[in-house]
């Protein structure tokens, strides 16, 4: 509306123009500002204040973040929520490149066996999590005690167990995504022109050679999106877990609570506004430094 | 397909580690889908055969469906999923695809900034967005409403990025010819940019059904009536009753995957497609 006056005729021409690119972006603009930015800020603010929703919220500056550090139980949460990341996010990936690979080789009913590994990835995450508490139940109604039973091996606890219930919870959340990170590689796969491939036969190099020095290299902005997408999955953790533990919400002694079920329960079960605000910039935080620290180092290499 | 130039030379002979691998894929599809199997394998059998371990039942029944159906609460979470995730789905469809079209195809003041503001959201967990949408949805009456669940999804950074990046590859030849032949810009925008980028509009569409449909966090905080719960959601109070009848949590979780296993079937080839493209644009 303010752009500098163009010739004559143009004139009517450019000034409807803006009108309907305002009109088109007026309720984006709008539901971008009130639904994502201003929340943004209000959750920074909040998380300077003591609020129990009730009264008004006081502001107490910092002593959200003190307590925080001083609090064991958001150092054992926030160890949980990195042990998710650091196994989970190699675990899946090494699993998923190593599937892709070979599934991009063998072209023999391809199709199919790219959907069975797929289907886990489509389906509801609160519901599979009932599926999988229940194969990790005791025997007789768990079917993987059930086998361990037959095979004479003693029983798992699972669940039950403080070191073996933050696993057990990992492998549901593995087997979830899997799907989506080999369809990745698979693309990123794809694109590599076949070209180099052959060039790389000619020039006499071996599959192992070719792997390293041709595949791994090219398949760089694909590992390194979804080094960072995975690692996100993993530090935001919540459906599976809530779901395989609803009757002690977090597992034995908390063994299996990741920062995101401290936060719904600090804010939803407690009513600790403030508290749970802060523990969410914290969340923010590491989701950030993660991101940049990961492009950064991959792009380095 | 990519390889058609080296495969006459290689592909004929049957080399014995391509069958191992190929064996060793198949076998590892199938333990993916294991959990499947034996959810819908379990809903259908009585309480008494779940012990018994044969992936077919003995005697399959349809009754776990019509115990779990006949009180009418998971028909209700299930037109609650299905309504919310359909109405979503089209303000995504129409809202992102607007927003895209208009970053892409206009040169205005302020074009840059909006993008990048936009696409910044991305970096924003909605965990951190939960606590303001509760009190915001306390204070406007939203609590435990329809509108409530489906307000802070209404429009997504990511669909926006998609559309757009679809937009650009839209010549702005035809949409000249349009505005020469005195279409206004939504018309020309509705009807002759949005049926050139069907394909990018079904991907967005899939994932925005599907992710609404499995929608669990934000749906689990704003509801606390079991009228208005989400599938999801109410599968977990549901399961949380049964505790002990694993049968009729099979049951349930198998109504709650069902839906999407059906869109993924008749729909797979956009699914796969548009996971790709999702994947080599994000």
């Amino acid at each position: 509306m303010t752009d500098t006056p163009p010739p004559r005729p143009r004139l009517s021409m450019r000034t409807r123009q803006a009108l309907w690119v305002w009109g088109f972006l007026a309720l984006p603009v709008l539901f971008y500002g009130v639904i994502r930015f201003y929340p943004t800020v209000e959750a920074f603010w909040l998380s300077l204040t003591d609020w129990d929703l009730l009264s008004s919220p006081k502001f107490i500056g910092l002593e959200n973040y003190r307590r925080m550090v001083n609090d064991p139980a958001f150092w054992k949460v926030f160890g949980n929520t990195f042990l998710y990341l650091i196994i989970g996010t190699p675990v899946s990936l090494v699993l998923s490149f190593a599937i892709a690979y070979f599934l991009d080789r063998v072209r023999f009913a391809h199709g199919v066996i790219r959907a069975l590994y797929f289907l886990p990835f489509i389906t509801t995450a609160s519901a599979m999590a009932w599926v999988w508490r229940w194969f990790y139940q005791p025997a007789p109604t768990g079917i993987i005690n059930g086998a361990l039973g037959r095979l004479g091996i003693p029983q798992l606890d699972f669940l039950q167990s403080t070191t073996w219930a933050l696993p057990s919870i990992m492998v549901t959340a593995i087997w979830a995504g899997l799907g989506f990170q080999i369809i990745i590689f698979m693309a990123g796969l794809r694109a590599i022109p076949n070209t180099y491939y052959e060039a790389a036969r000619i020039d006499g190099l071996g599959e192992g050679a070719i792997l390293r020095r041709i595949t791994l290299p090219l398949l760089k902005p694909t590992t390194v999106f979804l080094v960072v997408f995975s690692s996100i999955g993993f530090l935001r953790i919540f459906d599976q877990v809530y779901n395989m533990t609803t009757n002690d919400p977090g597992g034995p002694l908390g063994s299996t609570k990741p920062l995101v079920l401290m936060i719904y329960q600090t804010a939803f079960s407690s009513y600790q506004m403030g508290y749970a605000a802060a523990l969410t910039v914290v969340l923010f935080l590491v989701l950030l430094c993660v991101s940049l620290l990961q492009l950064r180092v991959l792009r380095e290499r | 397909m990519t390889d058609t130039l080296a495969t006459p030379l290689r592909m004929p002979r049957i080399r014995p580690g391509r069958i191992l691998a190929w064996t060793v894929l198949f076998i590892g599809g199938l333990i993916m889908i294991t959990p499947l199997l034996f959810m819908f394998s379990t809903s259908l059998k009585t309480a008494g055969q779940i012990y018994d371990l044969r992936l077919i039942p003995a005697a399959p029944t349809l009754e776990n469906y019509v115990r779990v159906l006949s009180d009418g609460q998971f028909l209700r979470w299930m037109g609650n999923s299905t309504f919310i995730a359909v109405t979503v789905t089209l303000s995504n469809v129409f809202f992102d695809s607007l927003v895209g079209y208009t970053l892409a195809k206009f040169r205005f003041r302020g074009r840059r900034l909006i993008f990048l503001a936009i696409l910044s959201t991305l970096m924003i967990p909605t965990e951190m967005l939960v606590i303001p949408w509760y009190i915001m949805s306390a204070d406007l009456g939203w609590l435990d409403s329809y509108w409530g669940i489906m307000f802070p999804g209404m429009m997504t950074a990511f669909g926006t990025f998609l559309m757009k990046q679809f937009f650009e590859t839209v010549p702005d030849d035809f949409l000249e010819a349009a505005r020469i032949d005195g279409l206004n810009e939504f018309t020309i925008w509705w009807r002759i940019a949005m049926p050139l980028v069907t394909p990018a509009l079904s991907a967005l569409a899939i994932f925005t059904f599907l992710g609404n449909w499995t929608a669990f966090f934000w749906p689990l905080i704003v509801t606390t009536s079991k009228e208005l719960y989400t599938l999801p959601v109410g599968l977990t109070s549901f399961a949380v009753e049964q505790a002990i009848q694993w049968e009729l949590i099979m049951t349930g979780a198998a109504l709650a995957t069902l839906p999407t296993l059906l869109v993924f079937l008749v729909l797979q080839r956009y699914i796969v497609r548009g996971v790709m493209l999702a994947g080599l644009k994000g």
